[in-house]
């Protein structure tokens, strides 16, 4: 680690809290600014002047949008994030129940999908044009091109009704046993993983396969070495870094796929709460729920991107 | 992860143009140009043939099997399926391909405008566009329903804000490059404005990866409206594309009932068929034969 890789890691990571504060003003322009006067949409057309100034100053409407929006900010960036319009409880409350929910079904899932996916995508890379390279590709060509809800309804019919090993939904009591509470979350993982798997397994086989055809793998083959030999020691320290980039994007795939998931499985984490309160337009709720969101995101894609450059050789020895 | 081949793509050099048609998709390709062709037939024909509503008269039969008077059986109201998936294919083809063609409409355009303008206007549009890159797309999408309602418009104006800097990030890698050409800067010696630069010199050149840029893009789009439909933010009802036919036909999943099982097949036939359409572009075969 010298110098130079410490300045570029505090560039990224600087540029990555920027996009973070920008994207926290797109979320608030969208949500609080662009959909109009929300006094009026609440009182509804045939409200007197009067009472809509009032509600406008007690909704804190009547100060113009920047300084709503650093009065959000702060408050967000202090641990307060205001109180649902529908069950008038602390927001920060209500995902502080719900957060450990979805962090542990993320969790499992990273847990599970990447040694799977690296292990199917070196495999693919090394025996490439073989039956079993074929099949592994056409499978996640296949999973990749429906969408995340056919996959994880397709799961459900196969191992919830067909089969019968599995509970369809994903209920978790607050004492269930360890046993109880990993039965009920494995339809939701097992969805979850088929489209982790499936995004992580083309990247890492397109990052070994790009090594595999640098001419220094021909010389190992010429030197005689065997084919574990060349992939384990000579082909993958140097696919590290892609590798690495390839599974913390994989996992950024997860936000997209957990919203699905949760809903299918009536899952309480904060995926669904987010739906939920779109549905119900309870704005407070959506804007901290898609800043989680936002921010898990940046910190994957920050973290690939990191990955990137740490694992670089040339980076490392300038 | 595919759309960032494309920027590796190498642009056609304007003397080896081939001339689109016949000999250049192969037969794969042709299956996918037919099935595309089929769906989107339907999508417009269908709403003038078929009876808007679609509602039974006589005994219903809630997901009924298939049979000659129903070719995919029944839904839940005991409508039929055929013309629900037809009705649908409305909705989830011309929703997404308007709003794919906006999306790269406006991508290729800003990206466009960003090679050919000076050093700040570039740095500007990139800056901004990356921004909106740091949001998940089904978040952006839920947040723009949350804040707008789901309208079929709003639904499509959505997913093209979505795409807009995907399209844009692509469009402007291959335009930059061309824009470095010495025909470009002789066509600016020559006293050429910047739109006859934008449209004559850039555009033609990265006509080809944009082509299937936006086939992918396109998948997308369908992808994301249709998960928006499934988790009932989508087209509202009694419309129906086949995100939403899946979500009201889900009872039936645990019958293997063709009701839930068909809009599916429709998703994943349109999905493949794209790909199948992509990867048999001319060129695009023999760039990832080697892999």
């Amino acid at each position: 680690m010298n110098l130079f890789i410490l300045r570029l890691l505090a560039r990224r990571i600087g540029l990555a809290l920027v996009s973070l504060l920008a994207v926290s003003a797109i979320v608030f322009a969208i949500t609080a600014v662009l959909p109009g006067d929300a006094a009026q949409e609440q009182l509804g057309q045939d409200a007197t002047p009067e009472a809509l100034a009032a509600l406008r100053a007690q909704m804190g409407l009547d100060v113009p949008a920047p300084q709503r929006y650093a009065h959000w900010l702060g408050n967000l960036v202090r641990g307060d994030a205001g109180e649902s319009l529908v069950t008038h409880m602390p927001v920060s409350e209500t995902i502080g129940s719900r957060l450990p929910l979805s962090l542990l079904l993320a969790g499992l899932t990273a847990l599970i999908s990447v040694p799977v996916a690296l292990t199917l995508g070196i495999l693919a890379a090394v025996y490439r044009g073989t039956w079993f390279d074929r099949a592994v590709s056409l499978g996640s060509v296949a999973v990749v091109s429906i969408p995340e809800f056919l996959v994880a309804t397709l799961a459900v019919l196969l191992f919830a009704v067909q089969l019968r090993w599995l509970p369809a939904l994903a209920y978790i009591g607050s004492d269930d046993s360890w046993e109880k509470v990993l039965r009920s979350l494995a339809m939701p993982v097992l969805s979850l993983c088929c489209v982790i798997v499936a995004q992580m397994l083309r990247m890492t086989r397109a990052a070994v396969i790009d090594q595999l055809k640098a001419p220094y793998v021909e010389m190992v083959q010429l030197k005689g070495a065997s084919a574990t030999r060349m992939v384990l020691f000579h082909a993958l320290p140097n696919a590290v870094g892609p590798i690495a980039n390839a599974v913390a994007l994989s996992l950024s795939y997860l936000l997209g796929g957990v919203i699905i998931v949760e809903t299918i499985f009536n899952y309480p984490g904060i995926a669904k709460l987010m739906v939920d309160s779109v549905a119900q337009r309870d704005m407070p709720v959506v804007q901290v729920c898609a800043m989680i969101f936002c921010a898990a995101y940046l910190v994957l894609v920050t973290l690939a991107d990191v990955c990137g450059i740490v694992a670089n050789p040339r980076l490392r020895h300038r | 992860m595919s759309t960032t081949s494309n920027t590796h793509a190498a642009v056609t050099p304007p003397g080896a143009r081939r001339r689109p048609g016949l000999p250049a998709l192969g037969p794969a390709g042709w299956i996918g140009l037919l099935i595309l062709a089929a769906w989107l037939i339907a999508a417009i024909v269908g709403p003038i043939v078929i009876p808007q509503d679609g509602t039974p008269v006589g005994e219903v039969q809630i997901f009924g099997r298939v049979s000659a008077a129903h070719w995919l059986g029944t839904d839940y109201l005991g409508r039929d399926m055929l013309a629900r998936v037809i009705l649908g294919a409305r909705y989830t083809v011309l929703v997404a391909l308007v709003s794919t063609l906006f999306a790269s409409g406006i991508g290729i355009t800003l990206a466009l405008l960003a090679s050919v303008s000076g050093h700040w206007v570039d740095a500007c549009l990139s800056r901004g566009l990356d921004t909106l890159t740091a949001i998940p797309s089904k978040m952006f999408a839920l947040i723009m329903v949350a804040a707008f309602g789901s309208t079929v418009w709003m639904l499509a104006i959505t997913a093209a804000v979505i795409y807009v800097p995907g399209a844009f990030r692509i469009a402007r890698s291959l335009a930059v490059n061309i824009n470095a050409m010495d025909y470009v800067t002789v066509a600016r010696t020559r006293g050429e404005g910047i739109g006859y630069i934008m449209r004559q010199e850039i555009l033609p050149n990265i006509a080809g990866p944009m082509l299937a840029d936006l086939g992918l893009r396109f998948v997308y789009v369908v992808l994301l409206l249709a998960s928006l439909s499934f988790l009932g933010l989508g087209i509202q009802p009694p419309d129906a594309d086949w995100g939403s036919l899946v979500r009201e036909n889900i009872g039936a999943l645990s019958d293997g009932s063709m009701a839930v099982v068909a809009p599916a097949l429709a998703i994943a036939s349109l999905t493949l068929a794209v790909n199948l359409v992509i990867d048999n572009l001319p060129g695009r075969s023999a760039r990832n034969g080697a892999k």
